[in-house]
């Protein structure tokens, strides 16, 4: 109940941002609503799955390049079809990658998918003719549900009917996920993230489980890197870099993995907090890397786990 | 006859945990495996249960050869297992764990968006294990926090909830107080009866569970069956007394 308010009050908020909020702040929200579906995919893998992943910058850069070549090499500008064709790209490039990532875990899992993301950095930075290089590749304003707004001016355009159609995306992305991990297969899961030995001897197979959930969170990532394209307008390898990568695990640990929306929470504090230290003094690093730190040994479940405050264990004997 | 083991060898370099052991379990058969430390109960329950590959050897499952090939498979076709230190999932509740073993079942592990709280034979068949094993009450409880006994209950339940044919149990009852130990086999022999078990194996070292609960003994030494009988012959077998069971057991 608490939490059916809480989610209706942040929902009406960021409906109203828009239209009482500052410009400047609104278009922040732009890539908070990219990273929260990027996260929502990512935290199920993290922590549903109880893997994490140092890679998928990896696949935002799939979503956000896909939307730059269509509409920068193609007539496309449709949106729909550039989410889509993300969503199917992402999954492709997932196939292979968590073929071979989920046979290892911990460690040897969160390294592999390191090794894989500098392998496609690598390649976008030097496939100077299919992605620009460090130039990047322009992604040119898409049309949405059908509509041109080309003659909008760009702000208007990203503060309206962007906006809320990337409110509609974080939305239809939230639902679906809420489904996913109330279902049978997010139950199996979380025995795999428990006790995967036990949960093999109930017949759930380790390995396969892992498989979907990766690609699934690919799945998510590749959408939200679409989403990031259009406020940037040029999309270049530092998307796929591994430190972006690693801003993706930071934010999760700031909301707190072992919460549905934990992840969410920490890519809105995450961007405003960024922006805000960023603005205040340069070493934004420094500061961002002594928040990590005091997350990790004082808020191991991060900003939610502190508002939602685990009641005490029942007595065992109760 | 349902599990069957033809000449079963173990080789860890040049030292032999099992040396041609051969056994049969048959339709309705409690069996105890006993024996010394080091009498190779363990890696003979490794082998029967898919986890090790033996060296040499064979085993038959309902006629199929099923050396080596997992747990994960050989829980589907209907053999199930629990283990010597219990395993639990922590952060699951017990109905949950339980869910998980009759979603597996039910070979439902790959619905993606259906509801689990809306499947109504998940549900029940969840409930219907935990209120077997007794652990109705405390079914919303994360299995991190019950009681040790309950925790033991929990593995076994879970491996009852698939439904199997055989289940192999590794010390249902180590770890757990003397007082508790008859009532963990009072609840899953009763449980057995309920879901039409077939038969169960298990490997034990409380010598009044033993006797009081099996059908037939199989008593291991250095890597061999010493015996193989029902719990009267192996009480009159003075080799097993002298090696496994020890003198003042008996008496006692």
């Amino acid at each position: 109940m608490r939490r059916g308010l809480a989610l209706a009050a942040a929902t009406a908020a960021v409906a109203a941002a828009p239209l009482v909020g500052g410009t400047y702040h609104v278009l922040l929200m732009l890539p908070f609503m990219a990273y929260a579906v990027v996260l929502l995919g990512l935290n199920l893998l993290f922590g549903y799955t109880g893997l994490v992943s140092f890679g998928h910058a990896l696949f935002i850069g799939i979503g956000a390049y896909t939307g730059a070549f269509i509409t920068s090499r193609t007539t496309i500008r449709s949106l729909e079809v550039i989410l889509v064709s993300a969503a199917v790209l992402g999954a492709l490039a997932a196939v292979p990658v968590a073929a071979l990532c989920v046979r290892y875990v911990k460690i040897y899992f969160g390294m592999l998918t390191l090794a894989f993301g500098m392998v496609f950095y690598t390649f976008v930075l030097k496939f100077y003719r299919l992605t620009g290089g460090d130039e990047g590749t322009p992604f040119l304003r898409p049309s949405l549900l059908g509509l041109g707004l080309d003659a909008m001016p760009k702000i208007d355009y990203l503060t309206g009917p962007y906006y809320y159609y990337s409110m509609a995306v974080l939305g239809l992305a939230t639902l679906v996920m809420w489904r996913i991990v109330r279902s049978p297969f997010g139950l199996c899961l979380k025995t795999i993230r428990d006790n995967p030995a036990k949960a093999e001897t109930l017949g759930i197979g380790v390995a396969r489980y892992r498989f979907v959930a990766f690609v699934i969170s690919a799945v998510y990532a590749a959408v939200g890197g679409a989403l990031l394209g259009p406020p940037i307008g040029n999309v270049d390898p530092t998307l796929a870099y591994w430190t972006h990568s690693g801003n993706l695990v930071f934010m999760t640990l700031l909301g707190g993995f072992a919460s549905f929306f934990g992840p969410v929470v920490g890519a809105f504090v995450f961007i405003y907090l960024q922006n805000w230290v960023m603005s205040v003094v340069p070493y934004w690093r420094l500061v961002f890397g002594a928040i990590l730190a005091l997350i990790v040994i004082f808020a191991p479940e991060g900003l939610m786990g502190l508002v939602t405050r685990r009641r005490p264990a029942p007595a065992a004997r109760a | 006859m349902i599990l069957r083991a033809d000449g079963l060898r173990k080789l860890y370099g040049e030292f032999c945990a099992l040396d041609g052991v051969s056994l049969t379990v048959g339709p309705g058969e409690f069996v105890s495996i006993i024996g010394p430390n080091g009498a190779g109960k363990s890696t003979l329950i490794n082998i029967l249960t898919g986890v090790t590959r033996p060296s040499a050897g064979s085993v038959r499952f309902k006629d199929r050869e099923v050396a080596g090939i997992g747990p994960v498979r050989l829980a589907r076709l209907g053999m199930a297992r629990s283990f010597q230190l219990v395993q639990i999932f922590p952060d699951l509740t017990v109905l949950e764990t339980l869910q998980a073993a009759v979603v597996s079942r039910l070979g439902r592990g790959l619905r993606l968006f259906t509801s689990l709280a809306r499947d109504r034979e998940v549900q029940a068949g969840a409930l219907e294990v935990a209120e077997l094993f007794g652990l109705a009450e405390r079914r919303h409880l994360p299995a991190r926090h019950l009681p040790q006994g309950d925790k033991k209950l929990l593995d076994v339940a879970s491996a009852f909830a698939l439904r199997p044919e055989i289940i192999l149990l590794d010390e249902p009852t180590s770890g757990v107080s003397t007082a508790d130990k008859t009532a963990i086999m009072e609840t899953l022999v009763a449980a057995s009866k309920r879901i039409g078990l077939r038969a169960i194996i298990q490997v034990e070292h409380d010598m009044d569970i033993v006797f009081a609960y099996s059908d037939r003994i199989i008593a291991l030494h250095q890597g061999k069956v010493l015996a193989d009988a029902a719990p009267a012959a192996i009480l009159s077998d003075q080799r097993v007394i002298d090696t496994v069971i020890g003198r003042r057991a008996v008496r006692g």
